[in-house]
């Protein structure tokens, strides 16, 4: 009853769908907008102009122009030392856990029975990180007691003594990053169970090889897959700190100092603020010319379906 | 071998019959030989993969002379069960536990919700500036984030947040891009007919996310949380640089220092390790088929 009454109050400005969207649109993607703003935007445009400076967290920062950048060019043998640590680990270990992550796939792509129990044991690894891992091959490749020597021993071979040695240690932890082969292994699977198998049978009717078959239609069809977990691979290949900071803390003689462990120490254990900023920009870059590079690559190897004809 | 010999012996005998049925005869042979080749490479992967997790339980379950016997023993005897309480009282664990605990489930919380809004508006609402927006949000998917960690450091110092669990909460309830991109992905495969019949029935915006998306997204929004908890539970690098004192700490920054405590107590470091592994395993049992299909639309869109 009294509800018509009220209508013209509480109805007034009634907007239009289109419009109540738009407003709708912008508040509902608010929180992301703002937080990017809070916490990635203006965090970056601080880090430029922290990097311009030098500031030991105590005072105020200092400017010094392009000092710091200087400095890391050309006077820090450590910054090399870490970029060159970081690029093998993720050259060497990328490959080898696609590579492996792809032979597991075709393997398993055999109509293989218990297909879900294998993928699970093979994915578990990938499953736990952290500090918890890096202890545990920690004790592995522990050299008198550790269960990699253990094995090795069984063949007469006397195991080294990994993470001690200088050698051993970046080799260690690229072997442990095999453990993770299975992530990349579930996607390809995936991959490979999309690839029409009228492909397949075309080619057999053709007399194809079965190696023929895998590398002219396996390959090509799976491509932009394997494309997208090199990258991705790589970019967080170059961001590995967990396991320097807890198996080796960068040893043994900056054997295994990655990068983002160099520029942690700089930041927080020398408190150089500024030239850790620009420490982080210099990573950056790095990483943006490897993306392009591996991205202006990708159309002599990566195949997308559809794009051929134009 | 013996199938060989028996070929070729046939062979003078009934040559018209032979081919055809040695053909066969080869190929099934063929065939199983392939399919132990597959098999046994399978089987010896999946052993070298699980005997880390082996090896770490029974470490754990070992007193330390045991621990330090060379060749190593499989079986602990006795079983040191002892060496799980030792290694949750030795630090205060449970604080870490509870910490732990407390960090993830209000981020994962923070994070779908947001997420899963923005997703909607980016998938399912036309506003201008959408399309530019929602290239930022996998431009930042693809940040490096030690850019941000320094100013996002002096920030939290600022607001006098450092050594409490704020830092690693506050940012997660405004989303994030990965959550945002993987629900965007799913809403757009629901009939956008939905949202029309809702609409004519009187369903408001917010309604038709609350009453229609969510509940039809129920597996993608499974996934989202599940990377998310993963992602907060491990995390190390972040309380590292915003957390001090212990009573403070995550699980992970617990680990540490109980590594450094107890240096070569390897069965009562093996015994933590386990227990902070044990909820990621568990979740991953019940949400195995989130997770693996996570992986791969992640994975696959590329």
């Amino acid at each position: 009853m009294t509800a018509p009454a009220l209508s013209p109050v509480a109805r007034a400005p009634r907007l239009t769908y289109r419009t109540r969207e738009e407003i709708a649109g912008w508040l509902l993607a608010g929180p992301w907008i703002l937080g990017f703003l809070l916490f990635t935007a203006g965090p970056m445009i601080a880090s430029i102009w922290l990097s311009l400076t030098s500031w030991d967290l105590l005072g105020s920062p200092k400017f010094v122009g392009l000092a710091n950048y200087v400095r890391m060019l050309t006077d820090d043998p450590s910054v090399w030392q870490s970029l060159r640590v970081t690029t093998v680990y993720a050259f060497v270990s990328v490959p080898l856990t696609v590579g492996l992550g792809l032979i597991v796939a075709m393997l398993l792509n055999e109509n293989v029975r218990l297909q879900g129990v294998f993928r699970t044991t093979y994915y578990l690894p990938s499953v736990v990180a952290g500090v918890a891992v890096a202890l545990l091959w920690r004790w592995l490749f522990s050299p008198d007691f550790g269960l990699i020597n253990a094995f090795l021993a069984v063949f007469g071979i006397r195991g080294p003594a990994w993470l001690s040695d200088s050698h051993w240690a970046l080799p260690a932890l690229i072997i442990m990053s095999i453990w993770g082969v299975g992530s990349g292994m579930v996607i390809y699977l995936a991959g490979l169970q999309g690839v029409p198998t009228a492909l397949y049978e075309a080619a057999e009717l053709d007399g194809a090889s079965s190696r023929q078959r895998f590398w002219n239609i396996t390959v090509p069809m799976i491509s932009p897959v394997i494309f997208f977990q090199v990258l991705i691979g790589i970019i967080g290949a170059l961001q590995v700190f967990t396991q320097a900071f807890i198996m080796t803390d960068g040893g043994p003689k900056e054997a295994t100092l990655f990068y983002l462990l160099y520029l942690y120490r700089n930041g927080w254990v020398y408190l150089k603020m500024g030239y850790a900023s620009a420490l982080a920009w210099g990573l950056f870059i790095y990483i943006m010319i490897l993306t392009l590079l591996i991205l202006r690559s990708s159309s002599a190897w990566v195949y997308y379906e559809g794009s051929t004809r134009r | 071998m013996s199938g060989s010999t028996t070929v070729g012996l046939a062979k003078p005998a009934e040559t018209a019959a032979q081919p055809r049925a040695g053909f066969w005869a080869s190929r099934r042979r063929q065939r199983s030989v392939r399919l132990l080749f597959v098999y046994s490479l399978l089987i010896g992967g999946a052993i070298a993969v699980s005997i880390p997790f082996v090896w770490m339980v029974s470490t754990s379950l070992k007193n330390l002379g045991q621990v330090f016997l060379f060749p190593p023993q499989w079986i602990p005897q006795p079983v040191v069960w002892r060496n799980y309480y030792d290694a949750v009282t030795v630090v205060p664990y449970p604080r870490f536990f509870l910490n732990t605990v407390f960090v993830t489930a209000t981020s994962v919380v923070g994070i779908m919700l947001s997420s899963s809004l923005a997703a909607y508006a980016f998938s399912r609402l036309r506003w201008r500036g959408r399309d530019k927006l929602f290239l930022i949000v996998l431009a930042t998917m693809m940040l490096p984030t030690q850019v941000t960690l320094i100013p996002q450091f002096i920030l939290f110092r600022n607001l006098k947040w450092i050594d409490t669990l704020l830092p690693l909460i506050v940012p997660s309830l405004f989303g994030t891009a990965f959550q945002v991109f993987l629900l965007r992905q799913f809403f757009m495969t629901i009939p956008l007919e939905m949202d029309e019949a809702a609409r004519m029935d009187g369903c408001s915006i917010l309604g038709i996310y609350w009453r229609i998306i969510l509940p039809l997204s129920k597996p993608a929004l499974m996934v989202g949380a599940l990377f998310a908890f993963r992602f907060r539970w491990d995390q190390f690098l972040e309380p590292l640089i915003f957390l001090n004192s212990p009573r403070n700490f995550t699980i992970a920054l617990g680990l540490r220092l109980f590594q450094d405590q107890n240096l070569t107590n390897w069965n009562l470091l093996m015994a933590a390790s386990c227990v902070s592994m044990l909820p990621v395993l568990l979740l991953f049992f019940f949400g195995q088929k989130y997770f693996i299909q996570g992986v791969v639309i992640s994975g696959v869109k590329g």
